[in-house]
């Protein structure tokens, strides 16, 4: 298990910096969609398998569907690629790093003043979903709400 | 079972975080500000479920669906207003959308 | 019958919320009935109210309808207070008030206004009520504000005149600088003795504050200049002339016999207070006696019937308050009594020939109306005579009282007396002219705009039942008011001066025989049979003179008070609101909208409507906080 996690880490974080470096949307895409599919390994390996598929299902498959389905009606071309290297300048990386870089610094920090180890014991369907349809009812049907919310603002804004 | 150190699986998360934050600054085609955003969600979603998996916990994974569902919504009004950008000014290029400006 | 005594100001308010309510769409009858019907009520029950009280011993009586108003300390009940004062007052308001208003329904039968006219006087007349029944001082207020604003839209009744409004507003800005200092006086007292009503405060404060303490000075001295503002005295008599531009019986009820005598009413009712400060007490008998020879100067001089009327009037009530400085209160309210018969029929005549020469105000454009217009003529002749104090006329006691009261003064008797004979002379002469201008001699009258009035061009005197009736009830208690005593000597049965006559026999009728001297010198000057002649030519030679025209444009003019007052105030006041025109104070607040402005200008640059600069901003920020959590 631990050298599962530590494999599909890698794998997560080499994808994902991929994604933001790539210049082809398209494979940019594919890349994010290597990226989830290893984090949905890493959640299999902390021992929450319905998670895990959930994020196979849902956004590796449904979500980046939609992505490339989109990407494709835009249709763009070998021009916007030129235009996305003429665009990835190193100047422009300076600032948003530094940030980025001090914030990162801020995380670690917190987080390496304890020490506790995870012993991954699943988490299963049941326990969830007794969860899910008890005290979280009311968020369930809130996230219900936002979903048709987006679904019929998705509609609207699509439409010619 | 061997044991995986908790702080190893949230660092992870800050790391993917950051990326994702790294793209969303630096970048000008809309489509990879709103892939770079995906990134974020997915670790903060991450981190959830880590605190789940370390507190043996199901709440975590219930926040990780929401999360979730949230995604789901946002990428459907985003890529629903990236059509309609493209369409208006046939560009994906963020910076030209500046005229919202005091 | 004495429980029913809310009944009193409840009558005429109930005429005026009916008036009000169906207004214009009353009949003039109906109209009529129910505004002269009201007061007419008011009049039966205080009739029977008095009664009443003088049956069972004129013991004071008092009764709380309901609870005003109970915050902290402060008790105000709507509370009604009877005693001989409050009824002599009651009796003048609704029986003066009700012959006024059976003569309105002849007087302006033919105005568009009728209800209008007659709701207002309702309201008038309900408050006045108000005001003399108050137990206390707030209610007191309310009435006292009330009559106020009846006096405001009463003169200026006839809108349409934009001199009419300035008028009014004159009359109601005049009044609230007296109102103001009045409304200080309540608090003053209300923090002093915790109380307002007015009995109770009689009873506290002679044993709180000694005879002459700050307090008593500054509270009575507040009063007073309520008073002096509510009673045109010096130096607020500027907008009683001017509040002749109402309808002649408005000028008849409220500027002459009720609402301008309140503040005699509210000295008389708060005596006590006066006493514990006898320098403000001798501050009223001057304010009197300065006022009542000022109006005698100046109305010598007019030429309009009703502001010699109005002149006369702030005399007459100079000489109350002279009474009331001496300390001769039953005196004052006696002369108060008298005051309010004699000057309505005067006014209620004056109307009448008013109405009967189609609203020609000048005398001097009258003349000869002796004949054509004989009842207004017998009515001037007694109201006249009574106003002059002839002998066993009403004004006689009256005036009489003052002045020996006046001679009694301990240290200024003799002026204030001297003063006051002075005064007497004036009214002789300037009610005698006014008498032997109009109503002998040749008549100077010309019919205006003759093509308005074709049907009834000629002079033709109104003698409707409705306007002769209140005419002679008006002059028989104008000749034999004198003989009723007033049953006020219960309330200031615990005032200091003794009123009793010391004056010698020849000063008593050297005060007799000066009136009728005065009466002479009129008839010499404007009445003889060659008055066209030598008279005239006298009076003549009397206006060339450089010091006899001065005097003329001088009193013409009511002592110069109002050009003072323009030049002083009025002007300065505009002066400054011109420099002002800008709001100086709004600058303070206008920088804050220019900083504001300022800071907008610059905070708008980051906003580039740029997404990426937005991001880094926010993300800037967040590293910020965390950093403050994290590295604190």
């Amino acid at each position: 298990m631990i050298f599962l996690f530590y494999t599909a880490a890698i794998v997560a974080l080499i994808a994902t910096i991929a994604v933001i470096v790539s210049t082809n949307v398209v494979h940019a895409l594919v890349y994010l969609i290597i990226s989830l599919l290893s984090v949905a390994v890493i959640f299999f390996a902390l021992g929450a398998p319905f998670a895990a598929m959930l994020e196979a299902i849902v956004y590796a498959g449904a979500i980046m569907v939609l992505f490339l389905f989109v990407m494709m009606m835009l249709n763009l071309g070998q021009a916007t690629q030129d235009e996305e290297k003429a665009w990835m300048q190193p100047r422009l990386w300076i600032g948003p790093g530094t940030l980025v870089a001090l914030l990162l610094a801020q995380l670690t920090s917190v987080l390496f003043t304890q020490d506790v180890a995870i012993s991954p014991v699943e988490v299963g369907v049941l326990d969830i979903s007794v969860l899910l349809f008890g005290p979280w009812l009311l968020a369930v049907e809130l996230a219900s709400m936002l979903l048709l919310a987006g679904l019929v603002a998705a509609y609207h804004l699509a439409k010619k | 079972m061997e044991s995986i150190p908790y702080e190893h699986g949230l660092i992870l998360a800050a790391i993917l975080f950051v990326c994702g934050l790294v793209g969303v600054l630096t970048r000008r085609n809309i489509v990879f500000v709103l892939m770079s955003l995906e990134i974020m969600l997915n670790a903060c979603g991450l981190a959830f479920v880590v605190a789940s998996s370390r507190w043996q916990h199901a709440e975590g994974q219930v926040m990780f669906l929401m999360i979730l569902t949230l995604a789901a919504a946002e990428v459907a009004v985003g890529l629903g207003l990236i059509i309609q950008m493209y369409r208006r000014f046939h560009t994906v290029d963020i910076s030209v959308l500046n005229e919202m400006k005091g | 019958m004495q429980n029913w005594i809310g009944l009193l100001p409840a009558f005429p308010l109930a005429g005026f919320l009916l008036l009000v309510l169906s207004r214009g769409r009353m009949t003039k009858t109906v109209a009529g009935i129910i505004g002269a019907g009201s007061v007419g009520l008011s009049f039966l029950l205080a009739v029977m109210i008095s009664i009443e009280f003088l049956n069972s011993g004129a013991q004071p009586f008092s009764k709380t309808l309901w609870m005003w108003m109970q915050v902290g300390g402060l008790d105000t009940g709507f509370t009604f207070f009877l005693d001989g004062l409050t009824l002599v007052m009651i009796l003048i308001i609704s029986g003066v008030g009700f012959l006024i208003h059976l003569y309105s329904t002849g007087f302006m039968a033919d105005d568009p206004g009728f209800a209008r006219f007659f709701s207002y006087m309702n309201l008038f007349v309900a408050s006045m009520l108000v005001l003399v029944l108050a137990d206390n001082l707030i209610l007191l207020y309310l009435g006292w504000e009330g009559v106020g604003l009846c006096s405001y839209l009463l003169i200026g009744f006839w809108y349409d005149n934009p001199a009419n409004g300035y008028a009014a507003r004159k009359a109601f800005v005049v009044t609230r600088v007296g109102d103001t200092s009045m409304a200080i006086g309540l608090f003053l007292l209300f923090s002093q003795l915790g109380t307002l009503n007015i009995q109770e405060i009689l009873l506290l404060a002679p044993t709180q504050w000694s005879t002459g303490s700050a307090v008593a000075v500054a509270a009575s001295a507040l009063l007073l200049g309520g008073a002096v503002g509510k009673s045109a005295q010096l130096p607020l008599q500027t907008w009683l002339p001017d509040a002749m531009a109402g309808p002649t019986p408005i000028s008849a009820l409220i500027h002459a016999a009720t609402m301008v005598t309140a503040g005699v009413y509210l000295i008389a009712r708060t005596h006590i207070l006066f006493e514990l400060a006898p320098s403000v007490q001798l501050i009223v008998a001057f304010v009197g006696l300065a006022t009542l020879l000022m109006a005698g100067f100046t109305a010598l001089m007019q030429r309009d019937i009703k502001r010699i009327l109005a002149y006369s009037t702030i005399s007459q009530i100079g000489y109350m308050f002279l009474a009331l400085g001496v300390g001769a209160w039953s005196a004052a309210v006696f002369h108060l009594l008298t005051h309010a018969f004699f000057k309505a029929l005067l006014f209620l005549a004056a109307g009448t020939v008013i109405l009967s020469l189609h609203h020609e105000h000048d005398i001097f454009k009258m003349g000869a109306m002796r004949r054509r217009l004989p009842v207004s003529f017998w009515c001037f002749i007694v109201g006249s005579a009574a106003l002059t104090a002839l002998p066993f006329t009403s004004g006689f006691y009256s005036k009489d009282a003052i002045l020996l009261a006046a001679l009694d003064h301990p240290s200024y008797g003799m002026l204030l007396w001297v003063g006051g004979v002075l005064g007497a002379f004036m009214t002789a002469l300037y009610s005698f002219r006014l008498v032997f201008v109009v109503f002998f001699g040749k008549s100077h009258y010309e019919q205006r705009d003759t093509q308005q009035h074709d049907d009834h061009g000629a002079v033709v005197e109104n003698t409707s039942p409705a306007m002769f009736f209140p005419l002679l009830i008006l002059a028989i208690l104008s000749l034999f008011g004198g003989l009723i005593s007033v049953p006020v000597d219960a309330v200031f049965a615990n005032g200091a001066l003794h009123e009793e006559a010391h004056a010698s026999q020849f000063l008593h009728a050297l005060m007799i025989l000066i009136p009728i001297l005065g009466v002479m010198i009129s008839w010499l000057l404007y009445g003889s049979l060659s008055y066209e002649k030598a008279g005239a030519h006298l009076r003549k030679q009397l206006l060339v003179s450089p010091l006899g025209g001065l005097l003329n444009r001088f009193w013409f003019s009511g002592w110069g008070m109002d050009k003072l007052y323009q030049t002083l105030l009025v002007q300065p006041f505009l002066a400054l609101a011109q420099v002002n025109r800008k709001d100086i104070v709004d600058l303070v607040f206008n920088s804050l909208s220019y900083v504001a402005r300022f800071a907008n200008s610059a905070l708008v640059l980051t906003q580039t409507g740029n997404m990426r600069w937005y991001a880094i901003s926010l993300v800037a920020g967040l590293v910020i906080v965390i950093g403050l959590g994290v590295w604190r």
